[in-house]
C-alpha cells in the first residue's frame, strides 16, 4: 500500500505541485523588504556602533587610562598611552581605535569602570582611506560630545538590567 | 498584401529613382520583416531578466530591483550599459577566432529559429513545410556555441563545463525530438502553421471550448516531457548544473567577460522565449483562442508564451538544483522510455475507431 501511494505520488508529481503552490502563495504575500535609505529597521538601546569617549557633565573626560579596554580587546584594536597630569590624576595622552580591526563586540564598553568608552547607535560612517577609520582620542571625544544626549539616554534605558 | 501597398507607396514616392531600389527590393523587404520579428524578441530578451528578478524576488517575499527608473524598469538598460563598457578579456592561450565565435554561435540559433514561428494565420517569415525539422535542427546548433566556447577558452574548467552542458543538452534533445514525433504523427504535417490549425479542429473546438482540443490534453505526458526537456535544454533551473553558480562558476562561460558573457546570457533568455513559443505552438494551440466566443489572434500566442515564461521563473524560484546523475537519469531512463511507450500508444490509438485526429 505504501509503495502504491509512493508511486501515485511520484506519477502525479504531488510534491512538485505542493512546492509550487507554496511559492505561488508567497508571490502574493506582503513584502517585508525594508527600503534602507528611506526606511530603517528599529534599533535597540544596546546597539553597538561607532565608538565614543564620554565626558563628565563638568567637561572633564571620564577615561582614567586604566587600559582595561586595551587589555580586553580581542582584536587588539585599541592603543592607549597615559601619564599623570599636573593635578595628579591619570589621563590618556593617546587613545586610538583602529575601526578596521574592531569587531564591535562591546567588551571595551563592558570593561570600562567609568563608562568612558561606549559604542553608540551610529553605524552609517565610512572612510575613503584606511587611515580615515583610525579614530584618535580627539575624534572619539568629539563623537562623545556630539551624541551625548542619545548615549546618556541609552545608558539609562539599559541600567535596570545591570 | 502589406507588401503590395508598401511597394505602391514607395514607387509613387521615389518616382524614377525606384529603378535603383527595385533590384534589392526582395532583400530589403526580407530585412524589414526580420527586424519586425527580432526587435520585439530582443526587447523581450532584455526585459526577461528584469521580470525574472522581480518574480523570484516576490516569491522570496522581497521587492526586487526598484531603484533604476520607475519600479526599476530601466534596470536592463543599466545592466546592458555596464556590460558593454566592461573589457572583454581574451585569455592568452585562447583560440581567438573560436573564442569570439562561441557566444555568437550560442545566440544566433536562438534568433534564427524565429523564422519559422507562426505568429498568426499567415503571419510567418518563412512558411516552410519542414518547419518542425528546421526548428529542431537550429535549436540543436546552440550546442556548438557551448562546445566551441568551452574548447576555445583553453581552460580545463571551461572545457569540463562545456562537456557537462553538451551532454545535458544532447540528452534532452533526444526526448524533445521523440515528443515531437508524437505531435507530428497526429498532425500529419511538418508545417508549424498547419500544426496549429490542426489543433483548432475537432469535437471540442466545434463546441466552442478550443482549449480542450489542443494537443496538450490528448498528449499530456508528451506535453510534460517536452516542457521539462525544454527547461533542461535551455539550462534553466532546476537543471542549471551548466551554470551552477553555487557549485561551479558558470561552466563554459567562466573565461568570458563583458559583452561576450552578455551574449551567453542573452542566448539563454532568447532560448527560453523560443522554447515557450515552441511549446505554445506545438501543444497549446499557438494563436488559437481557448474559447469560441473570443477571436483568435497573435495576442493569444503572446499570452501563452508569457504564461510559460512565468512558469519557467516559478520553477526556478521553487526547486533545488538536480544532481548531474539525476538529470541524466531523468532524461534517459524516464523521459525517453515514456516517449517510446507513448509513440506506440498513440500509433495504436490512431488505428482504432476512437481516433480523434481524422
Amino acid at each position: 500500500m505504501g509503495a502504491m501511494k509512493e508511486f501515485v505520488k511520484s506519477l502525479f508529481l504531488t510534491e512538485l505541485f505542493k512546492g509550487m503552490s507554496l511559492t505561488g502563495r508567497y508571490f502574493f504575500a506582503r513584502k517585508i523588504t525594508v527600503q534602507y535609505p528611506e526606511e530603517k529597521t528599529p534599533q535597540g538601546f544596546r546597539f553597538r556602533g561607532l565608538h565614543a569617549l564620554r565626558r563628565y557633565p563638568n567637561g572633564e573626560e571620564r577615561c582614567i587610562s586604566c587600559k582595561l579596554c586595551e587589555a580586553v580587546c580581542p582584536a587588539l584594536a585599541i592603543t592607549i598611552e597615559g601619564e599623570q597630569r599636573e593635578d595628579g590624576s591619570r589621563r590618556t595622552t593617546r587613545y586610538d581605535i583602529d575601526l578596521t580591526k574592531c569587531i564591535f563586540c562591546g567588551f571595551c564598553e563592558e570593561a570600562c569602570p567609568v563608562d568612558a568608552i561606549v559604542e553608540t547607535h551610529i553605524f552609517e560612517y565610512h572612510g575613503e582611506t584606511r587611515g580615515d577609520l583610525h579614530y584618535t582620542k580627539q575624534m572619539l571625544l568629539a563623537n562623545g560630545d556630539r551624541y551625548e544626549p542619545v548615549i546618556a539616554k541609552n545608558r539609562a534605558l539599559d541600567a535596570p538590567y545591570r | 498584401m502589406m507588401e503590395a501597398q508598401l511597394l505602391q507607396f514607395l514607387q509613387s514616392q521615389l518616382g524614377t529613382q525606384w529603378s535603383l531600389v527595385e533590384p534589392v527590393w526582395p532583400l530589403l523587404w526580407s530585412l524589414m520583416k526580420i527586424v519586425a520579428i527580432l526587435a520585439p524578441v530582443v526587447a523581450a530578451v532584455a526585459y526577461l531578466p528584469y521580470f525574472e528578478r522581480k518574480v523570484i524576488a516576490y516569491m522570496h517575499v522581497r521587492i526586487g530591483p526598484n531603484r533604476v527608473g520607475p519600479a526599476g524598469l530601466l534596470q536592463p538598460i543599466a545592466d546592458a550599459l555596464k556590460l558593454v563598457f566592461k573589457e572583454i578579456i581574451v585569455p592568452t592561450q585562447a583560440s581567438k577566432v573560436l573564442y569570439v565565435l562561441g557566444p555568437i554561435m550560442a545566440l544566433a540559433p536562438a534568433l534564427i529559429a524565429w523564422a519559422v514561428i507562426p505568429f498568426d494565420a499567415g503571419l510567418v517569415l518563412a512558411d516552410i513545410d519542414a518547419g518542425v525539422l528546421y526548428l529542431l535542427a537550429v535549436s540543436s546548433l546552440g550546442v556548438y556555441g557551448i562546445i566551441i566556447s568551452g574548447w576555445a577558452s583553453n581552460s580545463k574548467y571551461a572545457f569540463m563545463g562545456a562537456m557537462r552542458a553538451t551532454a545535458q543538452m544532447i540528452s534532452y534533445e533526444v526526448s524533445m525530438g521523440m515528443a515531437l514525433i508524437v505531435v507530428l504523427m497526429i498532425s500529419n504535417t511538418l508545417n508549424l502553421s498547419e500544426i496549429v490549425a490542426g489543433q483548432g479542429r475537432g469535437m471540442f473546438a466545434e463546441m466552442g471550448i478550443g482549449i480542450l482540443s489542443w494537443n496538450w490534453l490528448p498528449l499530456l505526458p508528451m506535453f510534460f516531457v517536452y516542457l521539462v526537456s525544454g527547461v533542461a535544454e535551455t539550462n534553466r533551473s532546476p537543471f542549471d548544473v551548466v551554470e551552477g553558480e553555487s557549485e561551479i562558476v558558470a561552466g563554459h562561460m567562466v573565461e568570458y567577460s563583458g559583452m561576450a558573457f552578455a551574449l551567453f546570457f542573452l542566448a539563454e533568455y532568447a532560448n527560453m522565449i523560443l522554447v515557450s513559443a515552441a511549446v505554445s505552438i506545438l501543444f497549446l494551440g499557438g494563436w488559437l483562442s481557448p474559447v469560441g466566443f473570443l477571436p483568435d489572434g497573435i495576442w493569444w500566442l503572446i499570452a501563452k508564451i508569457s504564461v510559460l515564461l512565468f512558469l519557467f521563473l516559478w520553477l526556478r524560484a521553487t526547486f533545488p538544483r538536480y544532481r548531474y546523475d539525476q538529470i541524466m537519469r531523468l532524461g534517459w531512463k524516464v523521459f525517453l522510455p515514456l516517449c517510446f511507450v507513448w509513440i506506440i500508444v498513440v500509433a495504436i490509438w490512431m488505428l482504432t475507431p476512437f481516433n480523434i485526429w481524422q
